[in-house]
């Protein structure tokens, strides 16, 4: 423990306090939707309109301003939950297991997007709604590994025996991600050739890589955004009992 | 270690003298893979590329079906908490259960999987590769299904939500063991398939029992 310095543990353990975590995420909300939202407005208008048209595949390249972020969101949020669920194991901290399950919605829905937005640019580029590709595959079935966590958190009546539930499966599945995504990658280039990978990763110009990485920073604002609104809300029913959110409650009103 | 061979001795026992609990995931095998040939049309061509994939679906989802007796009666007779409060590590105990998991349910497909292969016309040499597979990624299915049934087996309905939680983790076996039957059905070398199978085999035997003792003991709670 000597090794981290005494600020950042005194941090840790204060934000370990629901009261205090809720007031936190209070005071961050304006700085962190004002952020989001410049970050946006820049990411969208110089990928949309700034960056240069692609020379092979014209104004829908356009799409991965949104179809990239939202992919490495989705796989950047399940490691996240993983996190927070080791760390409500270990430690036993309700903090943690509040921001796991107000994460798995969050990341379920940018898994789909990332799906969504994929099929849609696979329609004029390879001309199928649907290829059974290796990053596809992998993908939809971290879906599934999205809807097993909050389906389980659904099922499990007591909400803390749930959450410990659910963050004993975000580690199994973290463990299983890489698994998954080579072998799925390995039985795609098995089955067929390199039509897919061919155009999996142009290098990519410099104008263009911009507004994709200020897209990719957004979407992480918007995520901590989202995420710390719906901690909120269950830190409030979860604790509905105690002193502090009776009091918050008479402010009120 | 005693406890570890009385817990799958039980385990046998019981199987034993509740019969259709073994045939049922038999029974249920054997009919999935009855019904490709009627849903895809009775093509011997179709049916013999297919059959690696046919069979491995069947055999994973009647593993899947027969996971719920892994700790059901357990739970519900009370002897699962007998088994947390006693001195014996859990893990050792968990382990045992899923062994008297695999006799009873894993073993007897890889007696019937040969004969559904040769009725599927699966190629003769593809046949031994096919009970290597069954062999080592059965037990896979057993280990990782444990974690699925032991975080639910305290749901009145877990039924649906294990296939959510253990289906996608199936993947890597079904990839590795159906390509590994179809390679050689075609007369391949097959080592990397069965290297890779036998590495998840031992990955999964060290660290499947942690996380299902674990939930179990969430479950029970």
């Amino acid at each position: 423990m000597s090794i981290i310095p005494a600020p950042i543990v005194r941090f840790y353990h204060k934000t370990a306090s629901p009261p205090y975590f809720y007031n936190l995420s209070n005071k961050l909300m304006p700085w962190l939707s004002c952020i989001f939202l410049m970050l946006l407005g820049y990411g969208l208008y110089s990928g949309l309109y700034l960056a240069p048209t692609d020379y092979q595949q014209g104004d829908s390249y356009r799409i991965i301003y949104l179809h990239v972020p939202a992919a490495w969101m989705s796989l950047f949020i399940y490691v996240l939950m993983a996190v927070a669920g080791a760390i409500s194991l270990i430690w036993r901290m309700k903090i943690a297991d509040v921001v796991l399950i107000s994460s798995a919605p969050i990341g379920a829905s940018f898994t789909f997007i990332a799906l969504v937005t994929g099929s849609l640019w696979g329609k004029p580029m390879w001309g199928a709604w649907w290829v059974w590709d290796a990053r596809l595959t992998s993908e939809l079935i971290l879906l599934f590994l999205y809807l097993g966590v909050i389906s389980l958190y659904g099922a499990i009546e007591d909400k803390r025996t749930a959450s410990k539930a659910v963050a004993i499966l975000a580690l199994v599945g973290v463990v299983n991600i890489p698994i998954i995504h080579y072998s799925v990658q390995w039985w795609n280039t098995l089955h067929q050739g390199p039509t897919v990978s061919k155009m999996g990763k142009p290098s990519i110009h410099i104008d263009m890589l911009i507004p994709l990485l200020v897209m990719a920073v957004a979407f992480k604002f918007y995520y901590a955004i989202a995420m710390l609104q719906a901690a909120k809300v269950e830190i409030l029913r979860r604790e509905q009992n105690t002193q502090w959110v009776k009091k918050l409650l008479e402010q009120k009103q | 270690m005693s406890a570890f061979f009385a817990v799958i001795r039980r385990d046998l026992i019981l199987a034993f003298r509740r019969r259709a609990e073994i045939a049922n995931p038999l029974f249920f095998f054997i009919l999935v893979v009855t019904l490709f040939p009627l849903g895809v049309g009775a093509n011997p061509k179709l049916l013999q590329t297919m059959a690696p994939g046919i069979i491995w679906v069947s055999a994973l989802l009647a593993v899947m079906l027969s996971l719920d007796s892994l700790f059901r009666s357990d739970f519900d007779d009370g002897s699962l908490e007998q088994m947390l409060l006693s001195p014996h590590p859990l893990t050792v105990l968990v382990m045992g259960k899923i062994i008297a998991h695999w006799l009873v349910t894993g073993l007897p497909l890889l007696v019937v999987a040969p004969l559904l292969a040769i009725f599927l016309g699966l190629p003769e040499q593809a046949l031994g590769t096919l009970l290597i597979t069954l062999v080592l990624a059965t037990p896979v299915l057993s280990l990782i299904g444990a974690i699925g049934v032991s975080l639910t087996v305290g749901l009145r309905r877990g039924g649906m939500i294990i296939s959510l939680l253990v289906l996608p983790l199936y993947v890597p076996v079904l990839i590795f063991a159906s390509n590994a039957v179809e390679m050689a059905g075609n007369g391949l070398a097959v080592d990397a398939q069965l290297n890779i199978l036998t590495a998840i085999f031992f990955m999964s035997a060290v660290l499947a029992p942690l996380p299902a003792a674990a939930a179990l003991r969430m479950s029970v709670n």
